[in-house]
C-alpha cells in the first residue's frame, strides 16, 4: 500500500461521529456483549457513504477507535479493494489513526465478509459489516414475529430450511451467511462470511462486533464464546474444501478466490486474504504459478 | 371433574358492541369428538379462536389439563407455553390448507416442521417419520419432496392433517376441514379422520356447517345461533330428534338428492 497518507480533515470530532453518538453506540455495544448473539437496536446515523458500503461497521469502528489503535480494513479478505481503501482513508482523515495491512499488527480490524486467516489474538477487535442481521428474515418477513421467535428461542423454522436443502441437494447448500447458534441460546447471522470462516467464530480470543447500519442493529460475540453452526446429526456442518492450492503461495488451508485470467477459460485460485498470501510468499512459499521464480521478489498482485 | 381435557366456562366475546359469542360452557374429555354447528356468523369460529387461545375472551375462562395433569387457565399461560402447546399438544386444521401449510416448503418439510420445532435434529429420522405419516394419510411417499402447490385440494388437506398429528397431539381443532372439497373427496377425508381419531384417541373440536360431517365424526354436538348455544347433546339424539325450532329447521334443510 503506497497511497499517500490522506491529510487529516479539520472541523470534525475524532472519528467523524460526535461524542454523544459514540456514547450511544458504545451503550449498544456493551449490551450486545452482555447478551452474545442478541441483536441490539441502535440509532444508526447517516454516514457519508451509501448503505451497503459498511455504514454499520464504520459506526462501530468509530465508536471503539482510540488514538493509539492500529486499524486494518479488509473487503472480502483484500486490503486493496475500493471498499477497504475508502474506509481506511476515511479513518485516516477523521481520526488520524495508524493503519496497517498486517493482521498481527492491527488492534481493530473492520471486515467485509471475511475473517483473516491468521488466528486472532486477545486484545484484537474484529468489526463486521452486516447487510441483514436477521437470520430468519427470508423465512419469516415480519419483524414482530422474528423478535418473538428470538425471545422464545423458537428456531424450528431454520431447520425446516436446512431440511429443504438436504432434501433438494443432498446436503446443506448454504455456503455463506451460514446461521450459527451462540452459547446454546440465540441464533445469529454471522454476516455473509463464507461458511469456511464459521469455525473461526468459535472460542475466538478476539472480540467480534457486528454492525448493521441500514437495519440499525448491533450484535456481538465476546471473546471465548461458543458458536455452533446449525446442522443435522446425520448431515453435520462441513467446511468448504478446495481442490487446488493457492496459485501464488501454495496454501491449502486458506479460503480461495477464483480469478478468471483470460477469455479462453483460463483461471487461477488465489488466497482471498491478501495479507496472508503475501506473508506466505515472503516466507518463501510458492504456488504453481510462481513455481519457477526464485525466493525474494516483489509482490505479484 | 378430572376427566375433562378442556373445559369452557361462560365464554363471552364482544367485538366492540357486536357479539361474537355469549356464555358458552362445555367440556370435552380425552378421546371425545365435539362438533359445533350453526349458520355463518353464529360465532363458531370465534369460539374456536377463544378455545385455542388465539383471541382473548371478554369474560369467561378456558381450563386445559396439560400432560402432567395440571389444570391451567389458558389466559394465564405465557406466550412461550402457549406456543409450546400449539406445537406439541394441539393441532389446528384450517379450512384453507394454504393457511395451515407452508406452501413454499416440500411436503416432508411441512410434516417435519413440528418435529424440528421440538428439537429433532436427525435428518434421516425426520424424513422417515414424514414418509410414514404421508402413508398414513394416503399420500404416495414418493411425492415427499413435492411442494403442496403441486397437490390437489384433498391431498393438501390430508397433508395438513399429517402435519398436525405428527407430534401425537391430544386435542385437535378443526375449522371446516372438508369445506371446499368435492363430495367424494370429502367422504374419503372424513373416513380417514375418523380412523385416525379412533386410533390415536384424539379429542377433537370440529367446527362445521355441514351436518353430515358432524354426524360422521362427532360423539356430541352443539348447535349455535347468534352467538349462543341453543342445543347440545349426543349427535344422534340432536340430529334425529331436534328440540329447538332452529335445529329442526337446520336438520330439515339438508338437501336430499
Amino acid at each position: 500500500m503506497n497511497a499517500p497518507t490522506p491529510t487529516p480533515a479539520t472541523g470534525y470530532a475524532f472519528a467523524y461521529l460526535d461524542e454523544q453518538t459514540k456514547r450511544m453506540i458504545r451503550r449498544a455495544i456493551l449490551k450486545a456483549v452482555a447478551i452474545p448473539g442478541h441483536q441490539v437496536p441502535f440509532a444508526s446515523r447517516d454516514m457519508p457513504m451509501p448503505y451497503g458500503w459498511g455504514t454499520g461497521g464504520i459506526q462501530v469502528t468509530a465508536a471503539i477507535l482510540g488514538r493509539s489503535d492500529v486499524l486494518k480494513v479488509i473487503d472480502q479478505g483484500a486490503d486493496d479493494t475500493t471498499n477497504a481503501v475508502s474506509i481506511r482513508a476515511f479513518f485516516q482523515k477523521t481520526a488520524s489513526v495508524a493503519v496497517t495491512t498486517k493482521t498481527a499488527e492491527a488492534t481493530v480490524i473492520q471486515t467485509r465478509h471475511r475473517i483473516p486467516e491468521k488466528p486472532l489474538t486477545a486484545g484484537q477487535t474484529l468489526v463486521f459489516q452486516v447487510p441483514i442481521p436477521e437470520p430468519l428474515r427470508f423465512l419469516e418477513p415480519r419483524e414482530t414475529e422474528t423478535r418473538v421467535m428470538h425471545a422464545l428461542a423458537d428456531y424450528g423454522l431454520m431447520h425446516v430450511k436446512l431440511y429443504e436443502d438436504v432434501a433438494k441437494h443432498g446436503r446443506i447448500a448454504k455456503t455463506y451467511a451460514y446461521p450459527v447458534e451462540v452459547e446454546g441460546r440465540y441464533m445469529m447471522d454471522p454476516s455473509p462470511i463464507p461458511k469456511f470462516d464459521n469455525p473461526k467464530l468459535h472460542m475466538s480470543p478476539a472480540l467480534q462486533l457486528f454492525g448493521a447500519g441500514r437495519e440499525k442493529r448491533i450484535y456481538a460475540l465476546p471473546p471465548f464464546t461458543a458458536v455452533k453452526s446449525l446442522d443435522f446429526e446425520d448431515h453435520p456442518f462441513e467446511r468448504t474444501k478446495f481442490e487446488a492450492p493457492c496459485a501464488l503461495c501454495g496454501a491449502t488451508d486458506a479460503y480461495l478466490d477464483e480469478v478468471v485470467t483470460d477469455d479462453r477459460g483460463g483461471r487461477m485460485f488465489v488466497c482471498s486474504d491478501t495479507d496472508h498470501c503475501e506473508e506466505r510468499r515472503a516466507a518463501g512459499h510458492r504456488g504453481a504459478m510462481l513455481a519457477d521464480t526464485a525466493g525474494n521478489e516483489e509482490n505479484v498482485r | 371433574m378430572s376427566a375433562s381435557l378442556i373445559e369452557a366456562r361462560g365464554l363471552t366475546k364482544w367485538y366492540g358492541d357486536r357479539l361474537g359469542c355469549r356464555d358458552v360452557s362445555f367440556d370435552v374429555c380425552e378421546g371425545e369428538v365435539l362438533a359445533i354447528v350453526g349458520e355463518s356468523g353464529s360465532g363458531k369460529s370465534t369460539l374456536l379462536s377463544l378455545l385455542s387461545g388465539q383471541l382473548p375472551a371478554t369474560s369467561g375462562e378456558v381450563l386445559y389439563r396439560t400432560r402432567d395433569g395440571e389444570v391451567r387457565e389458558l389466559s394465564t399461560l405465557s406466550e412461550a407455553e402457549r406456543r409450546f402447546l400449539f406445537r406439541t399438544d394441539w393441532g389446528f386444521v384450517h379450512q384453507d390448507a394454504a393457511q395451515g401449510l407452508r406452501m413454499g416448503v416440500s411436503a416432508g418439510g411441512n410434516v417435519g416442521e413440528r418435529l424440528m420445532a421440538v428439537g429433532a435434529r436427525n435428518y434421516g429420522k425426520i424424513r422417515a417419520t414424514a414418509e410414514d405419516w404421508l402413508e398414513r394419510v394416503e399420500i404416495d411417499p414418493t411425492r415427499i419432496d413435492e411442494k403442496p402447490t403441486a397437490y390437489s385440494g384433498g391431498m393438501r388437506q390430508r397433508l395438513q392433517i399429517a402435519r398436525n398429528l405428527v407430534t401425537a397431539p391430544r386435542l385437535v381443532f378443526m375449522d371446516e376441514p372438508t369445506g371446499g372439497l368435492d363430495v367424494s373427496v370429502q367422504a374419503r377425508l372424513l373416513d380417514l379422520v375418523r380412523r385416525l381419531v379412533a386410533d390415536m384417541g384424539l379429542a377433537v373440536i370440529v367446527v362445521t356447517h355441514d351436518l353430515a360431517v358432524a354426524r360422521l365424526l362427532s360423539h356430541r354436538i352443539m348447535v349455535m345461533r347468534r352467538g349462543r348455544v341453543i342445543e347440545a347433546g349426543l349427535t344422534d339424539r340432536v340430529l334425529d330428534d331436534p328440540r329447538e325450532a332452529y335445529t329442526q329447521l337446520l336438520v330439515s334443510s339438508i338437501l336430499q338428492p
